[in-house]
């Protein structure tokens, strides 16, 4: 067994509350929450409770809360959903964008909108100077990340917020990696829609949802008995709504604690990194308090991840999704091709402890020096 | 003794069977890894737990697991199928042609398309519920590039006869995709036999969680489908998101028990159905929907006649059934299927559906036998339409005053 999980951005482990939360709606409380029956209205309710804890979590209103499969769907959801009654014009995405947001958007050009990329500062910001130029094209929508999966860089959305509604575009914000890390205030943000997923924050895999706002006019992307008032069809995942939203009241009410101490064991972790020679990826920008994304110079990401895996460390290199490939996020920061493919991510997670960075550290320092053929460090 | 209510609702949902939530509760605590997490034993222990549910959910239905795609639902796959078919496929011709009686979840679907500029033909089925072959064989034409027609109806249950329905399909060149949600574990399916392109699965219709179903995508001859989700690449590009473990683990775990135990549990539901029907045939004036012999032995459809179909819902409260499907029973639309079977408003209207399962007991058969049996009556001592019955008057003939 693995001696410690740094790889929270791909995924994490379910909160004991949250598993406890959902376990009776899968084998007692099973009905269909259509059923117009006792089982049926039960878990109709634990869909309603879950959808107001949810809103709570992101400060939306309970009708805002449109649930889905995944971060995933939510994201498509919003750009193909979010433009279908809009005539074609541009959208713009930042350079740094997932795939699910960027691909979706790039297939908006088959239904004869135009795309344009708005690039980012070598810290990894969305440059308001580039998204004022792009807006100067007529433009539908603008998708811009809250927080990055890579760098951890938050952005300044409610800034970008005022330059997209000043252009009468609609913006969406992918948040996926925010919720629980930092405060998520929908009303604040500006946005128009914003998407979110469990299993970024203790909760379960297989559920997401889209906050939508009153300036989008959305077309459902699966249609069908008419749920969620007809924008998103398909018997509601009972036990995973309920899970989404035990997972969503426990990441508001630890979000102070995890900023201050995550953040805290993370520069303490950097300190060391940048004396042993790493260069760290967006230090210098506004982060998630638990993303450490680096390279050191002639090392391969993919290389040193496995050699940390090997003595018990579970770390990526780049994005879960797209493991193996290049990180365009490093490549639009100008970062060097070379060094860029040195990337490894940490991202630590509410259970991590000061051992556990300890530990990382030197078997980074081992592995570092191994792999440069010197011989290792006193620690 | 029974605990009320007396689940006669499986078709709706079923509970999740213990075996399926054991196998799945270590996917939610310790193996919590991404599938897609290539670099650590996280991921690679939640990527083969995915692999091996792919499996088992493919020999359920004799397929290669390389044509198992998992997707969030039935709905989802419906939809995947469907409007993926016809995006991919539209260049050979924009028609298709599916039947009234499908789930909303096609229908729906089909509806979108019509508003992208498709063709779609709604065949109504016999008075049995089943479509004529000879029907839907005239309904193809040279532009039509997809069929969709369910397995097994889910608030009749009946059995369409898929095998000739995919020979008719394959012999004129047309894509066809069956919804089998409610199928799975009742109906046995062979994907090397049927000539059938694509196949919508779900779980929860068969003892696996809600939120997870997968999509059928014929190999040989190659099926091509446009993507509906973008993003990561998941699922060979054709349905991009992170994989829910657990879900998959579950579905998976549902299939391989469906597999084991669906002939000796058929006979032990169909022995508990029969007991029903004898039962309640008992009462006057009571019609079944759709065909008995091609029918899922889960399922009884009946129309009580005479009795108001409102507060027979509410008289049956310790019965948790179902009066049209689950999904639409929000509105007081009387079923849209059973209208397709020719029943009038005021049958359709009146009518229940039971659908038996895996944990449903002989006792509470009878319970349904003994509650039904009195409310019936007492509904009709109330009813002037039952009086006027009795005294032999044919209704059709009154004449109505409007109010």
């Amino acid at each position: 067994m693995p001696l410690a999980y740094f790889d929270h951005n791909a995924t994490t482990p379910l909160d004991e509350r949250v598993v406890a939360a959902m376990l009776p709606y899968f084998r007692e409380h099973y009905g269909n929450p259509s059923s117009r029956h006792e089982y049926g209205r039960e878990a109709r309710r634990a869909v309603d409770t879950a959808r107001e804890q949810v809103a709570q979590a992101v400060g939306a209103h309970p009708s805002q809360v449109l649930f889905c499969s995944g971060g995933s769907e939510a994201n498509n959801l919003a750009i193909k959903g979010g433009t279908a009654y809009l005539s074609p014009a541009q959208v713009v995405v930042s350079a740094i964008e997932h795939p699910c947001v960027a691909k979706p958007a790039r297939e908006l050009q088959e239904r004869g909108w135009t795309c344009r990329t708005v690039a980012v500062s070598p810290h990894g910001e969305i440059s308001t100077d580039d998204l004022k130029s792009a807006l100067e094209s007529p433009t539908g929508l603008v998708c811009a990340m809250l927080a990055n999966n890579e760098t951890g860089v938050v952005q300044d959305i409610s800034g970008l917020s005022e330059i997209a509604q000043e252009r009468g575009a609609l913006l969406h914000t992918d948040a996926v990696q925010a919720l629980g890390k930092i405060k998520i205030d929908f009303a604040a943000l500006g946005v128009d829609s914003l998407s979110i997923s469990a299993h970024k924050a203790y909760g379960p895999k297989g559920v997401g949802a889209l906050v939508v706002g009153r300036r989008v006019d959305l077309k459902a992307q699966i249609s069908g008995a008419g749920h969620e008032k007809g924008l998103r069809a398909g018997t509601e995942n009972v036990p995973g709504i309920v899970g989404f939203g035990m997972a969503c009241e426990l990441a508001v009410r630890q979000l102070a604690d995890y900023e201050n101490r995550i953040g805290a064991l993370r520069d303490e972790f950097e300190r060391e990194l940048s004396a042993l020679g790493a260069t760290i990826f967006g230090s210098s920008a506004r982060r998630l308090a638990n993303t450490s994304f680096f390279a050191f110079p002639r090392i391969e990401g993919e290389t040193l991840v496995m050699a940390l895996d090997n003595v018990g460390y579970a770390v990526a290199s780049g994005a879960a999704c797209s493991s193996g490939t290049a990180s365009a996020t490093l490549l639009a920061m100008g970062v060097d091709n070379q060094l860029g493919r040195g990337a490894v991510r940490v991202s630590l997670g509410r259970d991590t402890t000061g051992a556990q960075v300890g530990g990382l550290l030197r078997a980074l320092q081992n592995e570092v020096a191994r792999l440069r053929g010197l011989s290792a460090m006193k620690v | 003794m029974v605990k009320t209510p007396v689940y006669l609702d499986y078709s709706a949902t079923t509970p999740v069977d213990p075996r399926v939530a054991e196998k799945m509760i270590p996917y939610l605590v310790e193996k919590f890894g991404n599938p897609a997490s290539r670099s650590h034993p996280f991921g690679w222990a939640a990527e083969e737990a995915v692999e091996q549910a792919r499996e088992q959910v493919a020999a359920l239905v004799n397929a290669d697991p390389k044509e198992i795609v998992w997707t969030s639902g039935a709905t989802e796959s419906n939809n995947l199928a469907i409007k993926g078919a016809a995006h991919f496929y539209s260049g050979k011709g924009k028609h298709l042609v599916t039947m009234l009686t499908e789930h909303k979840a096609v229908l729906d679907t089909m509806r979108h398309l019509e508003s992208e500029g498709f063709e779609v033909t709604y065949l109504a089925p016999e008075s049995n519920g089943l479509v004529n072959p000879e029907t839907f064989k005239a309904a193809l034409r040279p532009d039509t590039i997809l069929a969709s027609v369910m397995l097994v109806n889910n608030e009749i249950g009946v059995i369409q006869d898929i095998e000739t329905l995919g020979d008719i399909c394959r012999g004129k060149g047309v894509l066809f995709h069956v919804d089998a949600a409610q199928g799975t574990g009742k109906v046995a399916i062979d994907l090397r036999k049927l000539k059938v392109d694509l196949m919508s699965f779900s779980a929860h219709k068969t003892y696996g969680p809600k939120g997870i179903g997968a999509l059928y995508v014929q190999r040989k001859p190659r099926v091509r489908l446009e993507a509906q989700m973008h993003g990561g690449g998941h699922e060979r590009g054709m349905r991009s998101g992170t994989l829910a473990t657990h879900q998959i683990v579950g579905m998976g775990e549902a299939f391989r028990i469906a597999r084991e135990e669906m002939v000796t549990e058929n006979a032990r539901i169909r022995a508990l159905r029969d007991r029903l029907y004898a039962g309640l045939s008992k009462i006057e004036e009571v019609h079944l929907n759709g065909d008995l012999e091609s029918r899922v032995p889960h399922n009884l459809n009946m129309s009580f006649n005479f009795v108001e179909g409102e507060s027979l819902i509410m008289a049956v409260r310790d019965l948790a059934v179902s009066s049209g499907s689950a999904c639409t029973s929000a509105s007081l639309e009387p079923s849209y299927v059973l209208r397709a079977l020719g029943r009038s408003d005021e049958l359709a209207h009146s009518s229940i559906r039971f659908t038996i399962g895996r944990f449903t007991t002989e006792d509470e058969v009878d319970f349904a036998i003994d509650l039904m049996t009195r409310n019936i009556g007492r509904l009709r001592e109330m009813s002037p339409l039952w009086d006027m019955f009795k005294e032999g008057i044919d209704l059709s003939t009154v004449k109505w005053a409007a109010h």
